[in-house]
C-alpha cells in the first residue's frame, strides 16, 4: 500500500479558515483585503528561517524561554494521587503566557510595514505584553480596555502607561474584553493602511487562530521534550484554563496526536452554570461574533450575554475556534470551575507550593485538585500556570473579606 | 420588475435612508419609517438591532442599545417589516444587520422570515464574499436581494468577487471606517464610483458619513444612490418617540437634493 498522510488533528484549518464548521472570517468588507494580506504573509513568515530564528532569540533572551517545568511534590501529596507537574509559564517576563504570541506578532508587523499597534486587553496581562513589546520595538500603541476592567485593573493600567501605551477606556456595553475588542475594531477599520491589530487570544479571523495557537505552541513544544527528557515518557492529562484559549491551545497542540495523551480545557463556571458565568463551550451554542464561528453566550435571538468570572481574563463569552472544533470530535474534554473553587485553587498553591498563581491558571488548579485524587500514583497530571497572580492579590483580598 | 430596481430606474438618483429598528421602541419605529417614505426616500434600510455593532459609530451603536433596552426582538423586527410591507406595497425595504442574529436560527429559515415580511434585500455587514455560504445560498434560492458592501480597500482584482451573487444595488462604503464620522474626499468618491460602476451590472448606492443635504447633493451627481443613517438616527435619539417630523423634514431636503443633482448637468 502506498503511504498515506496519517490521520492528524494538528492540520487544522482548512485553506478558507475554518476548523470544522468553526473559525472563518466573518468581517466587514474594508478589513478583509487586510486579513488575506496577512494570512499570505504569516505564511512566507512561517517558512522564513529568518522569521523563526528572531523569534526564537527574542523568546530566549527577552522573554526567559524555555520557561521551566516544575514538579509540585507537596501539591501532588496533598491531592494523594496522580503527580502534578506545572509548566511555568508564569515566570516569562511580564509574568505570564501572552507575551509569546505579541513577540510573533510585533515581527510580522514589521514585516507588514505597520507603523503603529492597537491591542484590546481584559485583565490587562495582553495589553501589558503589547505595550512591552512596542516599547522594546519603538511602536506606537494604543489598548483598549472596557471601562470596568480599567477600574478593576488599575495595576496593569499603571504598567501598560509606563510603557508608553496609550490606554483607551471603552465604556460602550458593560465596559469588559467583548467590548474592547469592537472598539479595537472599529480604530483598525479606520486606520486599517498603517496599523496592526495584535489579537491577544486564539480568536478572531483567520489566520488569527492559527498563528496565535503557532506562537503559543511554543508552551507545549517546550514541555513535551521537557517531559521526555526529564523523565522519559509523556504526561497522562494536559490541564489548561480557557478563556478564549490561547495558553491551552499552545500546550494542547503539540501532544495532539499523541494517543495516549488526554487533555481537559477548563472554563470559568463564575458564580455557578446556572447562573452568570462565562463557560462558552458548557452554556454556550455556535455562532459568529469577531470574526469567527465558534461557541458563544448568547440568547435565543443572537444577541451576545456578558460573561462573568472573578478573573478579567476569562470572562469573554466566546472561545477560541480550535477549541469548538476539539470539542465536537472529542479530543478534548472540557470542564469548568467556579470563582469559589478557583479561589480555593489559589490558595492551595499559595499554601503547598510557594506559588502565587493568576486567578487563570487557578481555575486550571481546582480543575487539578479535583481529577488528581481520581488518578493512580504512577500517572502524570501537566498543567500549565499561565500567568503570576501577583495583579490579582487585590481582588482575592477583597473576595476574601480582607482588607489591605 | 423587482421593487429595488425599480427605485433605481426612476431617472434620477434614488435617496436610501437608514434607521435601527425598535429605536426608541418597537411601537415607535413604524411612524419613523412612514416619514422616511413621505419624506421622498427612495428605498428604506431598516437596521436588526445587535449587541455588538462592530462596524458602527457611536450614533448606531446608541441606537442598537436603545432598541435591544427597549426589548426589541427578532420577531419586533419582522413584524415592523411586514407592517411596513402592508402600508407601502412598493417602496423597497432592506434588512440591514450583523451575521449572528441573521443566522441563528439558520440561513434557510432567515430567507424565509423574509420572504413572509416582504423584505427585498439584506445588507450583512461581517459575511465577506469568503463566508457567502453562510447566508447567500439561503437569500438567493428565496429570491432576496444580497447587497454585498465595497469600500476603498476593495480593490479591481477583489472586485468581481464582491460583486458575484450580489443584487439590489452595490453599497459603496466611501470611507475606511465606521458609519456615521468624517466623510471622504468628494474627488476620492467621484474616482472610486467610475471605477465600480464600469464593472458593476448592478447600480451603485454611496454611503458612510454622508449628513447634509450639500454631501449628498455632490454624491448623487455621479452615483445611483445616496445612502444616509447616522443623521436620521441623531434625530431619532433627540426627539425618540415623536421623531417622525423631524426625520420627515431632514428627509425631504435630502431627497431634494439627491433627485435634482443632475438636472443642471442634463
Amino acid at each position: 500500500m502506498n503511504a498515506q498522510t496519517p490521520n492528524s488533528f494538528r492540520n487544522q484549518p482548512d485553506e478558507r479558515g475554518h476548523f470544522g464548521q468553526f473559525g472563518g472570517r466573518y468581517v466587514a468588507e474594508t478589513l478583509m483585503p487586510l486579513i488575506l494580506d496577512l494570512e499570505q504573509e504569516y505564511r512566507k513568515a512561517k517558512a522564513d528561517p529568518a522569521f523563526q530564528a528572531e523569534f526564537d532569540d527574542l523568546l530566549e533572551h527577552y522573554v526567559g524561554r524555555p520557561s521551566p517545568l516544575y514538579f509540585a511534590p507537596r501539591l501532588t501529596e496533598e491531592l494523594g494521587g496522580a503527580q502534578v507537574w506545572f509548566k511555568r509559564d508564569e515566570l516569562n517576563h511580564t509574568g505570564a503566557h501572552k507575551i509569546n504570541n505579541c513577540i510573533g506578532q510585533i515581527l510580522l508587523a514589521m514585516r507588514m510595514g505597520k507603523t503603529r499597534i492597537i491591542a484590546e486587553t481584559g485583565a490587562g496581562q495582553h495589553g501589558v505584553a503589547t505595550a512591552t513589546v512596542c516599547a522594546r520595538f519603538g511602536l506606537p500603541c494604543v489598548i483598549f480596555m472596557g471601562a470596568t476592567d480599567v477600574e478593576r485593573q488599575k495595576p496593569n493600567v499603571f504598567r501598560m502607561k509606563l510603557l508608553g501605551a496609550e490606554v483607551v477606556p471603552v465604556t460602550a456595553g458593560a465596559g469588559t474584553l467583548k467590548d474592547a475588542m469592537n472598539e479595537a475594531l472599529r480604530d483598525w477599520v479606520a486606520n486599517v493602511h498603517n496599523t496592526f491589530y495584535i489579537i491577544g487570544t486564539a480568536a478572531g479571523p483567520h489566520p488569527y487562530p492559527e498563528l496565535v495557537r503557532d506562537f503559543q505552541s511554543v508552551i507545549g513544544k517546550e514541555a513535551r521534550a521537557q517531559m521526555l527528557n526529564r523523565i522519559g515518557r509523556l504526561p497522562d492529562l494536559l490541564v489548561a484554563a480557557i478563556g478564549g484559549g490561547s495558553n491551552a491551545i499552545g500546550l494542547f497542540h503539540p501532544f495532539l496526536d499523541d494517543a495516549s495523551v488526554k487533555m481537559l480545557g477548563v472554563e470559568a463556571a463564575g458564580h455557578g452554570l446556572d447562573k452568570e458565568h462565562a463557560a462558552s463551550l458548557a452554556g454556550g451554542r455556535p455562532g459568529i461574533l469577531h470574526g469567527n464561528k465558534t461557541y458563544l453566550l448568547q440568547d435565543e435571538d443572537g444577541q451576545i450575554t456578558e460573561g462573568h468570572s472573578i478573573s478579567a481574563g476569562l470572562d469573554y463569552p466566546g472561545i477560541g475556534p480550535e477549541h469548538s472544533w476539539l470539542k465536537e470530535i472529542g479530543r478534548v474534554d472540557y470542564t469548568s470551575v467556579t470563582d469559589k473553587e478557583a479561589l480555593d485553587g489559589f490558595q492551595l498553591l499559595c499554601r503547598t507550593e510557594g506559588i502565587i498563581p493568576a486567578l487563570e491558571p487557578a481555575h486550571a488548579i481546582a480543575a487539578v485538585k479535583k481529577v488528581a485524587p481520581t488518578m493512580g500514583k504512577d500517572q502524570i497530571i501537566l498543567a500549565n500556570l499561565c500567568g503570576r497572580g501577583d495583579k490579582d492579590i487585590f481582588s482575592v483580598a477583597e473576595h476574601l473579606g480582607v482588607s489591605l | 420588475m423587482s421593487r429595488l430596481s425599480n427605485a433605481f430606474a426612476k431617472g434620477r438618483p434614488a435617496l436610501v435612508t437608514f434607521v435601527t429598528g425598535g429605536d426608541p421602541t418597537p411601537d415607535a419605529t413604524a411612524s419613523i419609517l412612514d416619514a422616511l417614505v413621505e419624506g421622498g426616500a427612495d428605498v428604506i434600510e431598516l437596521g436588526m438591532p445587535f449587541t455588538d455593532p462592530m462596524a458602527d459609530g457611536p450614533a448606531i451603536q446608541l441606537a442598537n442599545l436603545r432598541s435591544l433596552g427597549a426589548g426589541t426582538k427578532t420577531a419586533d423586527i419582522l413584524r415592523i417589516a411586514s407592517e411596513f410591507r402592508a402600508r407601502h406595497p412598493e417602496v423597497p425595504l432592506v434588512l440591514m444587520g450583523y451575521a449572528n442574529p441573521m443566522t441563528i436560527r439558520g440561513a434557510d429559515w432567515f430567507a424565509a422570515e423574509c420572504v413572509k415580511a416582504g423584505v427585498d434585500g439584506v445588507i450583512c455587514v461581517d459575511i465577506p464574499p469568503e463566508e457567502d455560504p453562510e447566508l447567500g445560498p439561503a437569500l438567493r434560492t428565496a429570491g432576496v436581494s444580497l447587497i454585498r458592501l465595497a469600500t476603498p480597500t476593495t480593490d479591481h482584482a477583489r472586485l468581481p468577487a464582491v460583486l458575484e451573487g450580489s443584487s439590489g444595488f452595490l453599497y459603496y462604503v466611501s470611507v475606511a471606517g465606521i458609519t456615521g464620522m468624517q466623510q471622504a474626499a468628494q474627488a476620492s468618491i467621484d474616482e472610486a464610483v467610475a471605477r465600480i460602476k464600469a464593472s458593476a451590472a448592478i447600480p451603485v448606492a454611496v454611503g458612510f458619513g454622508v449628513r447634509t443635504p450639500e454631501q449628498a447633493e455632490a454624491i448623487a451627481k455621479v452615483a445611483d444612490g445616496v445612502v444616509v443613517g447616522s443623521a436620521l438616527v441623531d434625530l431619532v435619539a433627540k426627539h425618540g418617540a415623536d421623531a417622525a417630523g423631524p426625520v420627515k423634514e431632514l428627509t425631504a431636503a435630502l431627497a431634494a437634493a439627491v433627485h435634482s443633482a443632475r438636472k443642471g448637468a442634463l
